[in-house]
């Protein structure tokens, strides 16, 4: 018997066990597109049929960061920028958990810039959200890597000197192996991309256009916004990295003059994820190593049977 | 001083598998019935400046690298850049010999590769003038040319050894022994013709005048020889540890290719990841997910772990950290050993944050503090660093095989069952109270896993409520902070009460003059209260090795029974004399410091002279690198 039995238990989810039933209201400004967010993982989570005790969910710190206050599952509030290496690291402890990993821009692509490209160049079987709103909102509102050039905050009174983070080309390059865009303002669109990336079987990045009205007044609602897989105007192969990396750059070039173009940008299913490289050089248990705590019939190796060496 | 002992120099160039040989030359050692305990030199470079491994071998227990040294085996540098030109850095290829000569006891040895370094260099460093003062007795050996003639150049170092065994008049057994354990087919059969020819050589070509000889002795069990580093990975080895991240960085790498290296082969887990925020932040994430879980640095990667300690501690994350010093700051002196991070491992990270800290004075400690810390860290949910040293890193020593025939411990200390689970009180909503201060106990909410059902619940590294919720409410506040303090509280008892000590006391326990010391020091200080006591003085010694929580009460009593007491500590700032001042402040009069931070650890003789000086008062300074830092009020 494992011991834990939330894992791959198979039973009808309602979506309200996703909300926590002593909740503590979200503290989040109205309008705020993490709303967005929360509400499209709230449905996803349950269609892929997964239950709350199955899934950890672990965020940075920024407004972003509350998102596991508020989602019903497994959390680990990290600190800022931090949010991948715990992840990964629970991953890695035990495959059969459902990771998923979220935070803010400056979280992601600043201060956990790092982390960021070599979680997408090892390709770990998890979900990252980006809460994408081009500004530090939780400490009021300055300048953030994605904010656009001439950005004028309390940090930058002249208007930020510096081009945006190009977070989608970025991914790609680093090695991600789904890359997609969605907007807080396009529900359906964003419950069927966290969808598809929580079952992707590999590093899954989602770029999630979250709102801020209460900082980012310039930056208009991410409306309205455009589908590149149904729009006619864009014609491109998602598998195809050249074709990919182009329209990425498109996409990034045009937000800041107000075209907001979301959906799919690289679907790469054969690249094989983190967890099935590391099993492949021998280097990664068969049972969970988690799992391995809790089972009575373990053998484990004692330091005594390494000795000869030393003799 | 005794010359019932060898102390055996090998040095050549970075590169010149000094390493290597002086591994299996100390075994031999160890084989024919002795103790040894082995010392590296090492600059911080691949390829260039020399480098040296001393092995001290006796019939009776070794604790330090000793005083000198009295068997110079000088291979040349052969990877010096400059061999012959009087360049910036002189000729490096005499180097090995030349910068060797200091410390080189009276009526020691000196064999060297005339192969390699020319008669003429030898007269410019008037080694003959020099010898015949000291008494030395000097035995040129074409070291080079032996191995070129049956072998590779290479081979040399066997060439050495031959030489070595021929002079102390040594058996060959337990050298070919190890020669054959460890190469076969060609390069074996080489390799022992090399020996061979050397041994056969030194005693034909020379008579011997000198008195050294390799001491005898028997062991009644049988023997590993293992570095402080190998201790301590089969300590998280034995404590069920299976997880590790890390970032390479000297010496603390010593323990993570350990660990890398055996893991896969016990269904472990080990990582090389981009930093060391991540390295901590990776071993914070699995011990989450509920494996044991360690990492670890040296001083400036500990630096960059700061924050996810702090995350650890505040989640009541259980991890293991392993600091192994380097002579800071900063960069400073990357291979060479000080103990000048306690400071920096003991308060780094925001906030009233408390860790556990051990820092072991032996490899039987490093194995047996790892152990305990893992214990610790899973019991009380709490962070708990190994602190150690460069020294104490590379440093060989034999134990009893028989020390390590113990079982391990995959126990995961205060972590619920489902059927627990089930059990345990929840929110309305069926949130786990995972941080229940209603029920702890000594402090220690007990935990659940991810996957655990029953057991959801939220980590955060902001103050939080039982479930884990964000919360800001007073009452709850001070109710999670005491209870997290109630944590050291209890382990403090615990250490106290209930475990073996980890101080070491030695010396006479009469004495009213006290030598205190802590971590890698504790060896030679406990030779040289040996001797100070042989020597008609009456000196006690304390080594302490717990350093959170501190042991308030074995410390009170020691300084309690002595009038005055020295510290010996590889610092400049004394920190642990600041420790044991912020402890038990009120003992500040009685606290001298003996300081060392030249980058090369104590030597007994230099803590003998320490003492001296200190106690005769005199305003002699001490001759050796060392700082005196008197009394507060002195
Ligand atoms: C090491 C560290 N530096 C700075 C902060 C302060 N801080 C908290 S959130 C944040 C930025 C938040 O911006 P973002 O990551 O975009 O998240 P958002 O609030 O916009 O969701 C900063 C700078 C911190 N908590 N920790
Ligand atoms: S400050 Fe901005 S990002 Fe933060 S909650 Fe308010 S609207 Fe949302
Ligand atoms: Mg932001």
């Amino acid at each position: 018997m494992s011991a834990f039995n939330a894992i791959g238990e198979e039973r009808e989810i309602d979506r309200d066990e996703f909300t926590p039933g002593v909740e503590p209201q979200p503290t989040w400004c109205p309008g705020c597109g993490d709303f967005g967010v929360l509400k499209s993982l709230k449905q996803a989570l349950p269609e892929v049929g997964k239950t709350p005790e199955e899934v950890l969910t672990v965020t940075g710190i920024g407004c972003s960061g509350k998102l596991n206050s508020y989602l019903d599952t497994y959390g680990f509030h990290t600190i800022h920028g931090r949010s991948l290496p715990v992840a990964r690291a629970a991953k890695l402890a035990n495959p059969e958990l459902e990771v998923i990993a979220a935070g803010g821009d400056g979280d992601g692509y600043g201060i956990g810039g790092n982390h960021f490209i070599h979680t997408a160049r090892e390709n770990h079987d998890m979900t990252y959200i980006v809460f994408n709103n081009e500004i530090f909102g939780l400490t009021k509102g300055q300048t953030s890597p994605t904010s656009p050039k001439g950005h004028k905050s309390k940090t930058q009174p002249s208007g930020s000197a510096k081009t945006p983070i190009r977070p989608l080309s970025q991914s790609l390059t680093a090695g991600a192996s789904y890359i997609a865009r969605t907007a807080a303002v396009n529900p359906n669109q964003a419950k069927e991309i966290i969808k598809e990336a929580i079952e992707h079987d590999g590093f899954a990045h989602v770029d999630f256009l979250t709102q801020c009205p209460t900082w980012n007044k310039d930056a208009r609602q991410y409306v309205p916004y455009i589908d590149v897989q149904e729009s006619d105007d864009y014609e491109f192969d998602v598998t195809d990295r050249a074709e990919a990396a182009e329209m990425m750059r498109e996409t990034e070039d045009v937000l800041n003059e107000g075209t907001v173009l979301t959906g799919r940008y690289y679907v790469d299913e054969d690249r094989p994820s983190y967890t099935e490289e590391k099993a492949a050089v021998g280097e990664l248990p068969d049972q969970p190593l988690a799992e391995r705590y809790f089972d009575d019939d373990a053998e484990w190796e004692r330091s005594y049977d390494l000795l000869e060496r030393h003799t | 001083m005794s010359d019932d002992e060898l102390i055996w120099r090998i040095a050549g160039g970075s590169g010149d598998g000094i390493d290597s040989t002086s591994q299996n030359f100390a075994k031999a050692l160890m084989r024919s019935g002795l103790d040894v305990f082995t010392h590296r030199h090492y600059p911080s470079r691949i390829r260039g400046g020399h480098t040296y491994v001393e092995i001290r071998a006796a019939d009776h227990e070794v604790q330090s690298r000793g005083d000198g040294y009295n068997f110079l085996l000088s291979l040349g540098d052969s990877f010096a850049r400059n061999p012959q030109e009087e360049a910036y850095y002189g000729n490096e290829e005499i180097k090995p010999l030349s910068e060797n000569l200091d410390e080189l006891r009276e009526g020691g040895i000196i064999v060297y590769d005339e192969g390699l370094i020319s008669e003429e260099d030898v007269d410019a460093i008037d080694l003959h003038e020099r010898a015949e003062e000291n008494d030395w007795h000097v035995f040129p050996m074409d070291l080079r040319g032996l191995a070129r003639e049956h072998g590779r150049e290479v081979m040399r170092n066997t060439a050495g050894v031959g030489v070595t065994a021929a002079l102390l008049d040594m058996e060959l057994e337990h050298i070919e022994d190890l020669m054959s354990d460890a190469m076969g087919g060609d390069v074996l059969e080489a390799n022992l013709e090399i020996l061979h020819e050397a041994y056969e050589t030194t005693r034909e070509e020379y008579e011997f005048e000198h008195d050294l000889r390799a001491p005898e002795g028997t062991h009644d069990a049988e023997q590993a020889l293992l570095s402080g580093s190998n201790a301590i990975a089969y300590g998280a080895i034995d404590a069920g540890c299976r997880f590790i991240a890390g970032y390479p960085m000297t010496p603390w790498t010593d323990v993570f290719t350990i660990l890398a290296q055996n893991f896969p082969d016990m269904g472990g887990v080990s990582e090389q990841v981009e930093d060391e925020i991540a390295a901590a932040a990776l071993a914070v994430g699995a011990s989450h997910a509920g494996v044991k879980a360690m990492s670890g640095s040296s001083g400036g990667g500990f630096a960059l772990m700061s924050e996810p300690l702090g995350l650890a501690e505040m989640t009541e994350t259980p991890v293991v950290l392993v600091e192994s010093m380097r002579a800071g700051p900063s960069t400073g002196m990357p291979t060479k050993p000080e103990q000048a991070d306690l400071e920096h491992v003991l308060y780094t990270s925001q906030g009233d944050s408390q860790r556990v800290v051990f820092a072991p004075g032996t490899i039987e400690e490093a194995y047996e503090q790892t152990r305990l810390a893992f214990d610790i860290a899973w019991d009380y949910q709490i962070p708990a660093i190994v602190i150690y040293d460069q020294k104490l890193s590379g440093e060989n020593t034999n134990v009893d095989v028989d020390f390590f025939d113990r079982e391990v411990s995959p126990d995961l200390g205060s972590t619920l069952t489902e059927d627990e689970l089930r059990e345990a009180a929840h929110d309305n909503s069926g949130k786990f109270k995972r941080f229940n201060y209603e029920t702890a106990e000594n402090g220690v909410a007990s935990r659940s896993i991810p996957g655990q059902k029953g057991g959801r619940f939220l980590a955060t590294g902001n103050e939080h409520s039982p479930v884990g919720h964000i919360s800001e409410d007073p009452d709850n506040r001070v109710a999670q902070m005491d209870r997290r303090l109630e944590k050291l509280e209890s382990i403090r008892a615990e250490l106290d009460e209930e475990r073996e000590s980890t101080q070491t006391y030695f010396g006479d326990e009469t004495a009213d003059y006290g030598i205190i010391t802590w971590g890698s020091s504790q060896g030679a200080v406990e030779e040289a209260i040996g001797r100070l006591n042989e020597n008609g003085h009456s000196v006690k010694g304390l080594s302490v090795s717990d350093m959170m929580p501190f042991p308030e009460r074995e410390v009170t009593e020691f300084l309690e029974s002595v009038d005055e007491a020295m510290v010996v500590e590889m610092n400049a700032t004394a920190q642990f004399r600041g420790l044991l001042q912020k402890e038990l402040g009120r003992f500040g009069e009685k606290l001298t410091s003996l300081l060392k931070y030249n980058g090369n650890p104590f030597e007994p003789a230099e803590i003998v002279e320490g003492y001296e000086v200190n106690l005769a008062e005199e305003d002699r300074e001490p001759t050796a690198q060392v700082r005196i830092e008197p009394a507060a009020g002195d």
